[in-house]
Order: structure tokens, then sequence, then C-alpha cells
């Protein structure tokens, strides 16, 4: 795949995360769109092309989307599109679309409120209806399979995944969108109970609400209105087997090869901003990417300090994309995820030029 | 950055019924599929991604069902991706699975959409499980008295739509609803469901599933040259709007003239009636093919249901519409807006068998969804420049 330099990202702006909003979801994407197109510099109407990601079993209603569009502003009618998946995917059609080369400037956001419903009861119904959702195990169960066979392959300890809880909760301190933060004592965490054997609460993601919003521009346009732009060199996803009985649970192969289609051979990484929810998920996806020991992960916190499902992957974009305008780096990575164990995964390398 | 021409050299479809209990959610996609791949003598290696769309997953209670799905689509270690736009989700999946070839980053898509209306409750879904929901029929049916006010149509015309849907029905081998001996009194003199519409005029639920493959142009030209035409895709476009605010009017959308002005422009096309030899447009309920022959400026306002009225949309006539029976012969809802998209390209395939229009060049398709807000469009034709 050729590394792509024309489209750039040019503003965005993250929701506060919290435990429960008493927000509608179209009042956080209000939020998020205005500030998101103030940062670009720009209006509503000058948006060519908009798409969301959300979930309607997270917002417990079908066609829950079509009230969102109220945030988009879309009068006159915009060309308009939606993914029942992470923002991150949004992010994905918006860029496939500008490159078409009639629309100059696209807006690609995610929203999720967590909080209407046990996630324990919503995700078991995400996998497959006739073997597996019977069984009744969520996303946790399933983490917690795959943090069994990392452990019993040797590459990870339980205390490695509490250090990882510590720090990027001690890191996400310094994000003002984080939602969990503060200074935890690895011994004290390894003293809980498990939730999931063997994962702990500190293990798992909270329950957050929150949405966030991304504009990106064609290269004409992104120079004409930004002085930063940030340059998306490279945006793969791909997928897995559903089965994680039939997956190498302890690799993900998905990561790896979109991460080799998005270009990240191409040179270094600085940071790495990660969906993992689940602390186990850290070392796997590091080790799938290949990054080396000084590339700085979830310096925000990551999913485990904040972890608004459906927006949680946009998030990582904008954090990395934040990295390159606002910290000076040039280099960086942004990772989104989808399904049990990781099955399907979204790479997207950022750069500091074109 | 422009756009790569893109060819629609695989189509496949289930067929629809009340209840496909002959398969699971996998074995009705991968039915649709593995034709469409037949179709364009392609196997599942040769697809580079999939895009899935379906209509809400609280229809079958799968949640994120492209996970699942993923094993049945050959999908892995390939990007799979999932639209859901409304009722217009079918058309969008195969506008998203074009913009995957066009912008160049694949040769080889395939574009899967379905709905499984069996293994739920539609309208308890459509409630959101609380009950009390009107359903799409309460929700469109003010609308449809509307244009029946505004337009002076005589009350025949739905029931007219109804009658040449389902007679065209039996010339499609993959429809629902074939019914026998049905006429204008049988339809008139059907359980009124919601006024205007009759029980006769109304779409079924429908499991079913359809699949199109989509190319570069080499692979158009490849499938040309061994005896397999392709569809040429001559334009595609969406649009949204809200569901409302003072100002919008629902029975004649703005989106829905944006959605045409700008697909037509796109196909070269400056008089629609003219220039299309025929389209695959969204009608659920009777009454909405008129209202989008107006609605996409297809004819003057206040003269849909003349077309109607001559018989200008049965096949034979001036400008067909819904051969293939349309969603009122078969709605597998999800489904339903990529039947639309692959009906018009087999057209202009001239492989629609007993439902082909004699000497189809440019075909049309539409898909609409939620308050009639939610647009999805594109024109195919039979080479890349049909209209000379």
């Amino acid at each position: 795949m050729e590394p792509f330099d024309d489209i750039a990202i040019i503003g965005w702006s993250v929701s506060p995360m919290v435990r429960k909003t008493d927000k509608t979801e179209a009042q956080l994407l209000l939020e998020v769109i205005s500030g998101a197109v103030d940062d670009a510099g720009i209006t509503r109407h000058e948006v060519d092309f908009t798409c969301a990601g959300s979930c309607d079993y997270v917002a417990g209603q079908a066609f829950s989307f079509v009230q969102n569009i109220d945030a988009v502003g879309a009068w006159p009618p915009k060309s308009d599109s939606h993914v029942e998946m992470d923002g991150a995917w949004a992010l994905y059609e918006a860029f496939l679309r500008l490159q078409l080369g009639d629309a100059d400037i696209a807006l690609a956001m995610g929203s999720g409120r967590s909080s209407t419903a046990d996630p324990s009861i919503i995700y078991p119904m995400e996998m497959d209806p006739y073997y597996l959702a019977p069984l009744g195990a969520d996303a946790a169960s399933f983490a917690a399979l795959q943090a069994r066979a990392l452990i019993d392959g040797g590459q990870v300890t339980e205390r490695q995944m509490a250090e990882i809880a510590a720090r990027t909760r001690r890191d996400a301190k310094n994000n003002p969108h984080a939602q969990v933060t503060g200074d935890f004592d690895v011994d004290q965490l390894l003293a809980e109970e498990y939730l999931r054997a063997p994962l702990r609460r500190h293990d798992l993601p909270p329950i957050t609400d929150g949405a966030v919003a991304v504009v990106i521009a064609t290269r004409a346009k992104a120079l004409e209105l930004c002085e930063r732009p940030v340059w998306i060199s490279g945006l793969s996803h791909c997928s897995e087997l559903h089965y994680p009985g039939m997956r190498d649970l302890r690799t993900s192969a998905s990561t790896t090869s979109a991460a080799k289609a998005a270009g990240i051979e191409n040179g270094p990484v600085e940071v790495a901003e990660l969906q993992s929810a689940f602390t186990h998920e850290e070392p796997l996806l590091v080790e799938a990417l290949g990054l080396s020991p000084d590339v700085s992960v979830n310096p925000s916190g990551g999913p485990l300090a904040a972890n608004p499902i459906m927006a949680t992957g946009l998030v990582r974009v904008t954090e990395a994309a934040r990295q390159i305008r606002d910290e000076g780096k040039h280099r960086t990575l942004a990772h989104s995820s989808s399904g049990p164990c990781l099955q399907q995964n979204l790479v997207c390398i950022l750069e500091e030029s074109a | 950055m422009s756009t790569q021409p893109c060819a629609i050299v695989g189509i496949g479809q289930t067929q629809h019924k009340s209840r496909r209990w002959d398969v699971s959610l996998g074995g009705l996609v991968r039915e649709a599929a593995s034709r469409a791949l037949e179709d364009a003598n392609m196997d599942w290696k040769d697809i580079d991604a999939v895009v899935l769309g379906k209509a809400p997953d609280l229809f079958e209670g799968v949640m994120k069902p492209e996970l699942y799905l993923t094993d049945a689509l050959g999908a892995k270690g390939k990007p799979m991706f999932r639209v859901h736009t409304a009722g217009s989700v079918g058309g969008t999946t195969g506008i998203v699975a074009a913009s995957h070839i066009e912008s160049g980053r694949h040769k080889r898509v395939l574009a899967v959409a379905y709905q499984k209306q069996s293994e739920g409750n539609a309208q308890f879904a459509l409630g959101s499980g609380k009950g009390a929901s009107i359903g799409a029929g309460g929700a469109f049916a003010p609308y449809m008295r509307s244009y029946i006010h505004r337009s002076g149509a005589p009350a025949d015309i739905g029931p007219m739509v109804a009658v040449k849907d389902r007679r065209n029905a039996f010339k499609n081998p993959y429809a629902h609803l074939k019914i026998e001996g049905i006429s204008i009194e049988s339809v008139k003199a059907s359980p009124m469901m919601w006024d205007p519409v009759h029980f006769l005029e109304s779409c079924p639920s429908s499991d079913g599933a359809c699949a199109v493959v989509v190319t570069d142009q080499a692979g158009g030209e490849a499938a040309a040259k061994a005896g397999r035409p392709p569809a040429w895709i001559l334009g595609t476009a969406m649009r949204s709007e809200p569901s409302q605010f003072p100002g919008r009017d629902p029975v004649r959308p703005q989106a829905a003239a944006d959605c045409a002005a700008d697909v037509y422009k796109q196909a070269g096309i400056t008089r629609p009636l003219d220039d299309i030899d025929c389209a695959e447009l969204y009608v659920p309920f009777s009454w909405y093919e008129p209202m989008w022959l107006e609605g996409h400026n297809i004819a003057a306002l206040g003269e849909g249901w003349k077309m109607v009225e001559r018989g200008d949309t049965e096949i034979g006539g001036a400008f067909p519409v819904n051969m293939s029976g349309g969603v009122l012969s078969s709605n597998p809802i999800g489904a339903s807006g990529l039947l639309r998209f692959a009906e018009a390209a087999l057209q202009v395939r001239g492989m629609a068998g007993e439902h082909q229009v004699e000497g189809a060049k440019v075909a049309l398709a539409q898909a609409y969804g939620a308050a009639a807000q939610y647009f999805s469009m594109w024109v195919v034709g039979s080479s890349l420049n049909p209209l000379g």
C-alpha cells in the first residue's frame, strides 16, 4: 500500500469523560462538533462530508444515530454516512471519501453512552448468536481468556498488568479529559479480588460516556486553513476470525497486518495511543506493532483512564494528533479495536509533515 | 486525487421469504455472497475487503454482527466494514464499497447487505423493546396522505402501484410475495393498515440478503472481454437531513432532491425521464412510487401519479420502475437498498431475465430511510459513456 500524505487532521474536540452524563448523545456530539469546527477555524457549512460511529446496543435504541444528525447541522442536507463501529472507522470512511476529489473537508465522529446499561448484559450479544452468545460471556470474560493465554505463555504477569494500570492512571492525571486518574500502589492493586480471573478491577476500563469529533481536509484545504496540519500517512484495518478458539490469542495478526498496510515500517514512531481496554492488551499490541521500548504508550492514560465505547478509538487518533501538533512529536500511531479478544483492529499513522 | 472508474461484475441474492429457517444468519449472507462471487467468476481469496450493511442490530438481536459474520464472509485477514444508515443502508453499503475502489485503495470489494426479520420482531425493536411503536407504516402514512391531498391523485394510484409491483414479482425468481390474482379491487378490499395504506399496499417482512462484487476499471474491462457484461457506476450520492424542524417538507424532502441532482450531474443526466431507461426505487408503501418520481425530479410536481395512471412505470412503459417487484414484493430491510442497486445493475448488464427492460443502458437505483431523511442513490450504465 502506498503511503498517503494527501489528507490531514485540522481540528478536533473531545468531550469530558464521565461515568454518567445527563446529556443525550446528540448533545454530546453538538458540543464536540462545535469544538472541532472551531478548532479547525471553519463552520459546519464548510464541511462537505460527515460520518458518525455509534452503536444502537450501547444507546439501547434502534436507529439511535438518527437523532444525532441534529448535532451535525445537516441543513441544507449533507452528504453523510454512519458506521455501526467506533468513530475511528468513521474516520476511515471519511478518509476514503476525501480521496474521491469532489469533497475537501470531512467530519468524523464517535459517541457512546455506556452508562445506560450493564455492559455484561449488552456485550454477550456481539458474539455468534448460535454458539457463543448463549454462553453469556461478556467482553471482560473473553478478555480474561486472552489474559490467561498470555500469562501462561510467559508474555505478561499479573504484576506487570497492575503496573500498566498504575502507570496509565498516573499519566492520566495530566489529561483533562480523563475519568479515572491517580496514584495507585501495585501491591494494593494485586491484593484485590479477581473480577474475571485473572483480571481484577484495575485491569478493566471504566464505564464512560463521551464523544469526539475530528475534522480532516485534503492537502490544499488543510494548508489553507491550518498552520500545523497533522498528516494521515497511513490508515488501515483488518479483521480476524470471530471464534476466539480458532485464533492464536497470544498474538494479534490483524493488528500486525493493519500496521504494515498503514506503513508502520516507513519510520520510527514516538508515541502510540492504543485501544488497550484491558491491561494485558497493551504488551500484546506493543509486540504486534513491533514498537521499540522507547515508544511512549498511552500517555493520555488510554482506555483504562476513559473508555467511551464507540468513541474510544477515535479519541486515540486525537491524542496521537495532539502529540504532533502540541507536543512537538514527528510521527505517532493510533490504534482502535472491536470485537472479542481484539478481533478487529485499525491502525492510523500520523506525521508532522506531508 | 480523483475518482477511479468502478464496475459491478458480480451480483447475488437469496431466495427471499418470511422465514429462512433453513439457514443461519451466516448461511443467509453466504448464500448471496457465494452467488455474487460465482457470477463474478471469483473466489473468496480474490476479494480485498468486505463492506457489510444492515438495519438495526435489534432486529435480530445480534450486536455488531460484522464480527460474527467475518467468518462466513471470508473476511479473515481483510478489512471488514459495517455501515448502518437506516433504510437507506443497503444503498450506502454499495456506495461505500464503490468508494473503496474509486479511491484506488482496493481492486475487488464485496458488498453484502441482509436482514433476517424472522429472528426477531421489527415492530418491537423499532420501539426499542418498549412497545408502542407506530412502525414504519404509521410513520409514513401522514406523508402519503399529504401527498394525495397536495397532488389531487385519485385513490386508485396506490393500489395500481401495488398490483404492478406484485405482478412484476412473478417475473423475479427470488421475490418473496407472489400474490395470485391480485387486482385493484382485491387491494382495496384488503384491510386498511394505516390510512391510506391497505394491507396489500404494504411491504412484507422478509429474510434475505444481497451481495455485489465491485471492481476497478481493469476488472470491469476483463469481465466484459470474457463475455460477462459489467455495470459501470456512473455516479453515487448520499444525503441526510434532520428528522424534523419547522420548514422541513417530509413529503418532498430537500435531501431527496439534492441527492438526485448530485447523482444526475455525476452521470451526465440532464433530462432524467429521457436519459434514464428504468429505475429501482425504494417503495415500501405503494404511494412512494409517485412520491419519489416527483421527489427525485423525474416527474414534475404533481405529475408522478399520472405516470403511474398511464402505465408508464410498467415493464414496457416509458419509464419502468421496480421491475423486480421492488420492496413491496421482498423486504429484507437492510438488504432492500442493495437489492435496488443490484437490480439496476442487472438491467444494464442485460441479465434481469424475465423482468429485463429491453435495451436498458442507464438505470437509477435509490434507497431511503428513517423519517424519509436518509437517501442513497446510484446510476449505473452499460458502458462508461452510455449517454454518448
